[in-house]
Parts: C-alpha cells; structure tokens; sequence
C-alpha cells in the first residue's frame, strides 16, 4: 500500500473520531494536502468532509497546501515516528515538507491539522 | 480524612529588576541546596511541580521555582499595558539574579529548560561564580527558527491555542497523553504575546555562540541535557555546544522531548538524579 494509498482513508477515519470532528466544528476551508506526487483536495465543513478528491484538477483553487515527501509520510505514520519525523514542523524544518497558501486557517485550527493529517498512524 | 496536601508552598516575594518593582510567585519544597528552577518560554513554574513532591530531590535540594515577571502568578510590573513585553538577555539575566538575592539564597544551583537553558549558559558565562552548580535542559547556544513567531499573537487566531499546539511537536510520542495535555494546558494559558515576548530572547537577542567558548566549568560545573525528540534544540545543536565548553556533561536522553520535567516525569527523574547526586 502506498503513502497515498493510506491517506485515501482519512475520510473513514475522520468519521470515526468523534472528539476531532467536535474540535474542528468552527473550521470550514478548502486544502490541498500532497502525498508524494499526488495531490488530494478536502473540502472541510465544520471540521467534517464534505468533499475529498484524489488527484490533479486543473485550476482548482485552495486556501493552503501542505506538501511532503513519500517517505516523510511513511515516517511520520509510524506507530511511534522516530526523533524528527514525528511533527508536521519537524518534517518542515528538516526539508521534507512545506506548506503554502493563506495559512491563517491552518494556525487557528493547527492541532486540529496535526491529528488530521496523523490519522493514517500506525494503521495499514 | 486528612486533607491530602502536596508538599510544596506558594509565596510571593518582592523584588527589584533592573530598577522596577516586582512580585514573584514562587513554590518551593525541601531543604538543603538551594536549586532554582527557570521554566519555558510562555510557560510558568507549575513545569517542575513533580520535582517539588519528589522527595528523593526535597531531602537533599530546596526546591524554588519561580514564575518569570509577566508568566504564571507573578504581577507584570506597573504599565504592563502600555509596553511590548520582549525578554533580552539583560533582563532574564536580571531576574534570576534579583530573585535569588531577594530570597538570600547562598550559592544555588540553578536548572532552566529551553529559554530557561539558554540563559542558564549566560550564567555560565557572565556569573558562574554566584552558582554552586548549572544545569540547562534543552539547551544550545543558537538554534535554527522553525515557525514564524508573528503567528503567536494577533488578533485572528488564538494565542494560547496556537502555542499549544505548536509546540506539541515537541513532546516526545512515549511521553503519557495525561502529562503531554497538561504541559499543553499550561500554553494554553499564557498572557497576550508573552510567548512571543520570550522568544524575543531565544530569536533575536541570545545569540551565545562566540560567549560559551569562555564558560570555564572550574568555576562551576555545567551540565546539558536534551531530549532526543526535542527539533527545536535539537542533540546536534547541544552536541555542538558542548564541543566550545570544556569539561561540560552531556546526556541526551531517550524518548524525551523539550519539556522533561512536566511532559515525562517518570523518565526525566531517571536522568535528572545521578545529576543532582554529583551537586549533592
């Protein structure tokens, strides 16, 4: 199973985690999240998915990016990520990821981000 | 039933820093030495409340910790709202100083953890003299920035919900979710832009790379510890320090972040006592 493969589940996952869905219920945006080469737009309202795509689509527009390396994601959802794969600002800092946009929705809801993009952790 | 009471007491003493007034709240538990302890930036002392009912370290050390001017229960000094707090080396240097003059504390050791670290090098440096021994925990004479601390107070996103958050990164994945959330409790709960304030110091004002190379560890002993998962101050950044000090003592310790007292206590008392028991 590739990286992409498992983000593929965030939607599932974040059905089934009741106590983040209730944290990011102030949040309505549109972000682009990159695993690898591939790109995934989620349309979040209320802290749910209302929309998730796979893949290019040209022209579409987001209010920010999060962009990481394959291996990156491979690290960071090891059930316990080794020192400096374990935080979205560790894999900045070390050069294996960055983020673009408008990034005032991504601060104001960042721990919610965090455990989003965490979801895939430790599960195959 | 007896009320179930932890060992340490809160006071507050009056200080001067830098020519203005003060009121310091501090805890303290124990007897013996005198160790003071230095919290993090935009933090305050309940970080070292495990080492304050550990009695282990209270028959031995007198245990102080002491919330920084603007931090925790201390008062911001008088006109606090019409100044920009930003913390400078002279001025943390100042404070601790003050607060140890103040309680009449003979050649304390002293332990800071992150900002707390950093300056705790600067009392190596320009004060070693007044110590009986200096332990600086996450720390390193320069670290690469890793955020954009403008993030850290504006009008559009929660102050102490974002430094929570961020650095929540920097808590160690084995460290208990009970302690983890706790130390993040207290981010939460910092005053308006005084996190950003501290990192004035850490960013822009405390760079001591050329300083350390002076520090001479026969005046007083210097010991360094840092958390592996600490990306913040990282092994490396105090690896590299320790190379400029001689006769330093490193230890990195295993599945620690950049909070070891309050986001592990359990592991850092595995590192922390063979220290203390060389100060002892």
């Amino acid at each position: 199973m590739t990286a992409a493969d498992r983000f593929a589940a965030i939607p599932t996952l974040l059905a089934a985690d009741a106590d983040l869905l209730r944290r990011g219920r102030w949040l309505t945006v549109e972000a682009r999240i990159d695993i690898g080469n591939e790109p995934f737009f989620l349309s979040i309202a209320d802290g749910a998915l209302k929309g998730f795509e796979r893949g290019a689509r040209l022209m579409r527009s987001t209010a920010f990016s999060f962009t990481a390396t394959d291996e990156a994601w491979t690290n960071y959802w090891e059930p316990m990520p080794a020192p400096g794969w374990h935080d979205l600002f560790a894999l900045t800092k070390r050069g294996v990821a960055s983020m673009a946009g408008d990034l005032r929705p991504l601060l104001q809801n960042l721990q919610y981000f965090k455990d989003l993009l965490a979801l895939p952790r430790g599960r195959r | 039933m007896a009320p179930k009471l932890e060992p340490m007491i809160g006071r507050y003493v009056r200080a001067e820093i830098e020519g203005v007034p003060h009121r310091l709240y501090f805890e303290e538990a124990g007897q013996g030495i005198p160790l003071v302890c230095l919290h993090t930036a935009g933090a305050d002392n309940r970080q070292y409340r495990h080492l304050l009912a550990d009695p282990e370290i209270t028959k031995r050390f007198r245990v102080l910790a002491f919330d920084m001017p603007w931090h925790g229960k201390s008062t911001p000094p008088d006109g606090w709202e019409k100044t920009e707090y930003r913390l400078t080396t002279q001025s943390y240097t100042a404070a601790i100083r003050a607060f140890c003059q103040a309680m009449e504390l003979d050649k304390p050791a002293v332990m800071g953890c992150s900002i707390g670290g950093r300056i705790v090098l600067n009392l190596a440096i320009a004060h070693a003299s007044e110590f009986r021994a200096l332990i600086a925990l996450e720390a390193a004479d320069f670290q690469q920035p890793w955020y954009d601390t403008a993030w850290l107070h504006r009008p559009d996103v929660h102050g102490g919900e974002v430094c929570a958050a961020l650095v929540s990164g920097l808590i160690a994945p084995q460290s208990p979710a009970v302690t983890r959330h706790e130390t993040l409790w207290m981010y939460m709960q910092g005053g308006p832009g005084v996190f950003k304030g501290d990192l004035y110091f850490y960013r822009v004002d405390g760079d001591l790379r050329e300083k350390v190379k002076t520090i001479d560890t026969k005046v007083c002993p210097l010991y360094l510890l840092t958390g592996e998962y600490d990306f913040s101050c990282t092994p490396d950044d105090t690896l590299r320090t320790a190379t400029h000090i001689p006769g330093v003592e490193v230890t990195i310790m295993k599945e620690v972040g950049h909070f070891p007292m309050s986001e592990n206590p359990a592991k850092f008392r595995e590192y922390i006592l063979p220290v203390l028991a060389k100060i002892s």
